[in-house]
């Protein structure tokens, strides 16, 4: 623990992902306007020191939909890497435990995944279903497992032919105790650091989606679809598209750091470079 | 070598049928069936034209001939004809029976887009090897750290934002770039030289997003494999010749530390090619992604599925470039390869 804190930028990471996390908790008692509170009397109006961030085409509070905005990308981040690393843990540990023809399947599976672009599979699963925040999370976790299978495989492999699980498997333990006393305990920290940078990714994903209208639908607030009015009004309203595109920028910003600090204080190797 | 790059090849095929079976089960999420979808846009569409439509997908056959059926089709690179374009055939240009030719809506984008990604591919490359060159030369020092932090950012930066930010800044503040399409209104009436700027100017902002998303990742590897490489036996050895730094990193070190960047080059081709969506549909360019983006708001299945095998296949073609280059520039491999 020690060693996560002595560098400083894990600890901007850390900071900047637990503001975040509590600007979003406590959305309903920061927020100074209803985020769907429309008013055509404030519409397009610039930073104030009633509107902090600004007003939308619609009048809305730029800095209310902003609060209500990071709860969407930190849940969509939250649910849709858990799933894929839920489904990562699962084919991973199969393939390095069992080997033999079965890993044979699940790597090709995975190559078979990382051939198509990520950004077309998502989009063609969403134009099949319809663009909703659930569709999104799942959609986000069914494409991106395969960087957590391969990892926990190598992880398994590696420790599957060490003393204590053979000595585990001597005494009589059963494949499913094995895997999940023995081997997944021992490979948690490099599936805990891939899972916050794919939070990290997810969000950046969502935003983007969001975006382009296929994500998060308005009038709910999600920081993609507020730049979408940036778009739209670029030519009036910076403000619109400004303050968005930089939450995500140091959310995105956070993860990352946090991930790679984590990274480096249990992997000495890496730190070295 | 050649043994290599059949057998190379040869893999191709496995994968390409493990994308034919996906791309088939995405098909199968439909809600009822894609000719509900071709209905919505012709609502004169009569039960009997429907009925048509599903025999030509052998809708009404068992699906596991369906499936065989759209390998086959996929074998023959024929995804049918668009729904929302009046029936534009996908891929590839017909003729009808008066000899007019239309052109295929891939075949019209795909260039654009190929030309887009194969520019930024080079702007990486420039910009992203000095980079991590320096930023292993001069570890832990003040160069390097700020080549980290701009890493960093890089890696963190939304593209579609970003593209914004200078859409406003050159394009709307200062009107020095233009920020839509490939070329001015009126333009097809200027000089061929005058024409071939303007186009160039409209490239300047795509190209440059695209290859912002890519820097990042391939500066980091470049430093962090220069680095490995730079504390190798050899380069003790090379130093200790006494040969001069500048032929120790670049004659010696830099090679090899380029060796595992063509394979990253390959591998960052899918990233690339996706995210010509958000790009292309910013900036209204006639491309792949922009094709795929309103494939996707009309639900225009053929054209979606057209493009996503593409995309694969086009992966897929980069992988095994990257692979059989590998093999040829690392005699170790080679050497490997040839037993």
């Amino acid at each position: 623990m020690k060693k996560i804190f002595s560098n400083p930028l894990t600890i901007a990471g850390f900071v900047i992902i637990a503001s975040i996390m509590l600007l979003a908790l406590f959305a309903p008692f920061i927020a100074p306007y209803d985020p769907d509170a429309i008013d055509v009397k404030a519409i397009l109006l610039g930073p104030s020191s009633q509107h902090f961030m600004g007003t939308d085409g619609l009048g809305r509070d730029v800095f209310s939909r902003m609060l209500y905005g990071a709860r969407i990308s930190l849940l969509v981040g939250f649910v849709a890497v858990g799933i894929a690393t839920l489904i990562g843990i699962v084919l991973g540990a199969i393939a390095g435990f069992y080997r033999g023809w079965v890993d044979t399947v699940i790597m090709r599976l995975v190559d078979v995944m990382l051939s198509i672009p990520s950004f077309f599979l998502i989009l063609a699963v969403i134009a099949f279903l319809t663009p909703s925040i659930w569709n999104i999370m799942i959609v986000i976790g069914l494409t991106s497992w395969m960087g957590v299978t391969r990892l926990v495989r190598a992880e398994f492999l590696s420790l599957r032919n060490r003393e204590f699980v053979l000595a585990a498997q001597t005494l009589g333990a059963k494949d499913f105790r094995l895997i999940f006393t023995h081997l997944l305990p021992n490979s948690l920290t490099p599936i805990i650091v891939s899972s916050i940078l794919g939070i990290g990714s997810a969000v950046l994903l969502e935003s983007g989606l969001s975006f382009l209208g296929l994500g998060v639908q308005p009038p709910q607030a999600s920081w993609g679809n507020i730049l979408t009015d940036g778009k739209i009004y670029i030519q009036f309203a910076w403000w619109l598209s400004l303050f968005p595109g930089l939450a995500i920028l140091i959310t995105v910003l956070g993860y990352n750091l946090l991930g790679d600090g984590l990274r480096d204080a249990y992997n000495p190797r890496s730190s070295q470079h | 070598m050649l043994k290599y790059i059949i057998k190379r090849f040869l893999w191709m095929i496995p994968m390409l049928i493990g994308i034919s079976l996906i791309s088939f089960f995405i098909m199968q999420l439909a809600p009822g069936d894609i000719t509900t979808t071709e209905a919505n846009f012709n609502p004169k569409a009569s039960e009997e034209s429907r009925q048509k439509l599903r025999a030509m997908y052998n809708l009404d056959k068992p699906i596991i001939v369906q499936y065989g059926l759209w390998l086959k089709r996929m074998a023959t690179l024929d995804f049918g004809n668009s729904f929302a374009s009046h029936q534009r055939p996908v891929f590839w240009q017909s003729k009808d029976k008066d000899g007019n030719v239309t052109l295929g809506m891939i075949q019209e984008a795909l260039p654009i887009t190929l030309l887009i990604n194969v520019l930024s591919l080079a702007l990486i490359i420039m910009i992203a090897l000095p980079l991590g060159v320096i930023s292993a030369l001069k570890q832990n020092q003040f160069a390097d750290r700020a080549i980290t932090v701009f890493v960093f950012i890089g890696f963190a930066i939304p593209g579609f934002w970003l593209a914004l930010m200078l859409m406003y800044w050159t394009g709307v503040q200062h009107q020095w770039l233009p920020i839509s399409g490939l070329q001015s209104m009126g333009s097809e009436h200027l000089s061929w030289f005058s024409q071939t700027i303007d186009f160039i100017r409209h490239l300047i902002l795509p190209v440059f997003i695209s290859a912002i998303t890519g820097l990042a990742g391939i500066s980091l590897f470049t430093r962090n494999g220069m680095l490995e490489v730079l504390h190798q036996d050899y380069i003790t050895t090379a130093r200790s010749k006494g040969l001069s730094e500048n032929r120790v990193v670049y004659g010696h070190a830099l090679r090899n530390a380029l060796l595992p960047l063509i394979t990253l080059l390959g591998l960052s081709i899918p990233g690339l090619i996706g995210g010509s969506v958000i790009a292309e549909s910013i900036f209204a360019i006639n491309g792949m992604g922009k094709l795929f983006y309103d494939a996707v708001l009309m639900r225009d299945f053929p054209v979606i599925m057209g493009i996503l095998t593409i995309g694969a296949f086009l992966t897929l073609i980069g992988n095994l470039l990257a692979d059989v280059a590998y093999a040829w520039a690392d005699p170790r491999v080679r050497r490997g390869v040839m037993q």
